[in-house]
């Protein structure tokens, strides 16, 4: 049985791993607010900028000659997964499952016999991957120094595929973030951007024909990279959110379990500490029995 | 007079989302006016000021790179940045014309150089837009 020193100074472990935790739920619960005002109002774009490439792509009929951003380049044989993920851990399983859900994807395309190749964004992700995946690692951006992220961030992540991209380095890239829905619930997504997919929306459209100001071919090579920088913005900032919700129950339960722990071994404390005295007193008792 | 839907989005937020009567958009090719049955169009968008009227009132944005499109259901303006003039600093133009001053002198001959150089235009004739509103208040 542990002595008393031993059982009080567990008690003051615990209870400062839980000023800790409290502390951290509360910073997440704080940034949570702002990074999802962030990531909701950043959604309008990114889906009219959809809407609006969805409507030019189903007004054009694909030729050769149209921009390989959009139409692909006529192949799958060599798939670039986006992985963009958090560069801190403590924030429950919000980077395991998009990384699970990234080996899933990489290990069903290798299957196929396709060629996979890894770019991530965030240090956890490739921290995870690393092991498994090392030389399909590409690259890895880090965002640590990143304060607030802005659309110029993006937009460096989409040149550098786009870049990628016109080098014939891979035919087909998804990417990969966690949705954020509430704080309870974060949906790892995988979405495919080059070539974009559009969901069928039937009702706006409508086959319209369009005038282009200026030529079809300079707007569309202009607008297609910007569609990415988008949509990259977009996982990023639900990306935050998302860790920062993840944190925030996390945190909580860690400080829950913290309270749960402390309880348990303050009656142990308690018990042993009432288990000495009867033992003294036994032993006194007895000792003037002796007598 | 009739009214279309006009939403204007910028990454950062949905700046402007309503039944409108017209709006001006500063069109890479020229200022274009749009009203409700407008014919379906996508246009780049230079660096100006775009111009909301509704109710007898006006709203004036400056708008930055970017697309509007036109099709049945309304106008849909998506610009890398949007601002009111009226919240608008104006050392902010400023130094977006020196960056794009900075551009051209790096700027390769042809077209990336012609490309610049318009930019440059572009910004300094909306600072004279701004210019005149600013002293005619």
């Amino acid at each position: 049985m542990p002595s008393l020193k031993e059982l009080r100074n567990r008690i003051a472990s615990v209870k400062a791993t839980q000023k800790i935790t409290k502390a951290m739920q509360m910073v997440a619960a704080a940034k949570l607010r702002r990074a999802q005002t962030a990531a909701e109002a950043a959604r309008p774009y990114a889906e009219r900028m959809e809407k609006v490439l969805g409507n030019i792509a189903m007004s054009i009929t694909p030729s050769p000659e149209s921009p390989k951003l959009l139409t692909g380049s006529g192949k799958s044989d060599v798939h670039l997964l986006l992985v963009c993920t958090a560069e801190r851990g403590l924030c429950g399983a919000f980077n395991s499952s998009i990384v699970r859900l990234v080996k899933e994807r990489a290990n069903s395309l290798a299957a196929e016999g396709k060629t996979v190749k890894i770019l991530c964004v965030g240090r956890k992700g490739q921290d995870q991957l690393r092991r498994q995946y090392e030389r399909q690692i590409i690259e890895t951006v880090e965002l640590r120094n990143v304060r607030t992220l802005s659309y110029a961030d993006a937009d460096k992540i989409g040149d550098k595929i786009v870049a990628l991209f016109e080098k014939g380095e891979f035919d087909v890239c998804t990417l990969f973030y966690s949705k954020f829905r509430s704080v309870i619930l974060q949906i790892p997504t995988a979405q495919q951007i080059i070539p974009p997919v559009f969901p069928d929306n039937k009702e706006i459209g409508n086959g319209a024909v369009y005038e282009y100001e200026p030529e079809e071919e300079e707007i569309l090579a202009e607008l297609l990279p910007r569609n990415i920088a988008t949509q990259i913005f977009r996982a990023l900032l639900e990306n935050a959110a998302s860790e920062q919700g993840a944190r925030m129950s996390a945190m909580d339960n860690a400080t829950r379990n913290a309270g749960d722990m402390i309880r348990k071994q303050t009656i142990t404390y308690n018990r042993t500490r009432q288990a000495m005295i009867t033992k003294e007193l036994i032993e006194i008792i007895s000792g003037a029995e002796a007598l | 007079m009739a009214t279309f839907p006009f939403e204007l989005a910028s990454p950062a937020r949905l700046v402007f989302s309503g039944e409108v009567e017209q709006v001006d958009v500063p069109g890479a090719e020229g200022d274009f006016g749009v009203h409700a049955g407008h014919a379906p169009l996508i246009s780049a968008l230079r660096p100006g000021i775009l111009t909301i009227r509704e109710g007898g009132g006006a709203k004036r944005l400056y708008v930055r790179d970017g697309f509007a499109e036109v099709n049945a259901s309304g106008l849909t303006v998506l610009a890398e940045f949007a601002t009111p003039v009226e919240e608008l600093d104006s050392g902010e133009i400023q130094k977006e014309i020196e960056a794009a001053e900075v551009r051209l002198t790096e700027a390769k001959e042809g077209h990336a150089k012609d490309k610049a150089a318009e930019r440059v235009d572009q910004l300094k004739q909306v600072r004279t837009q701004l210019g005149a509103t600013q002293a005619a208040h």
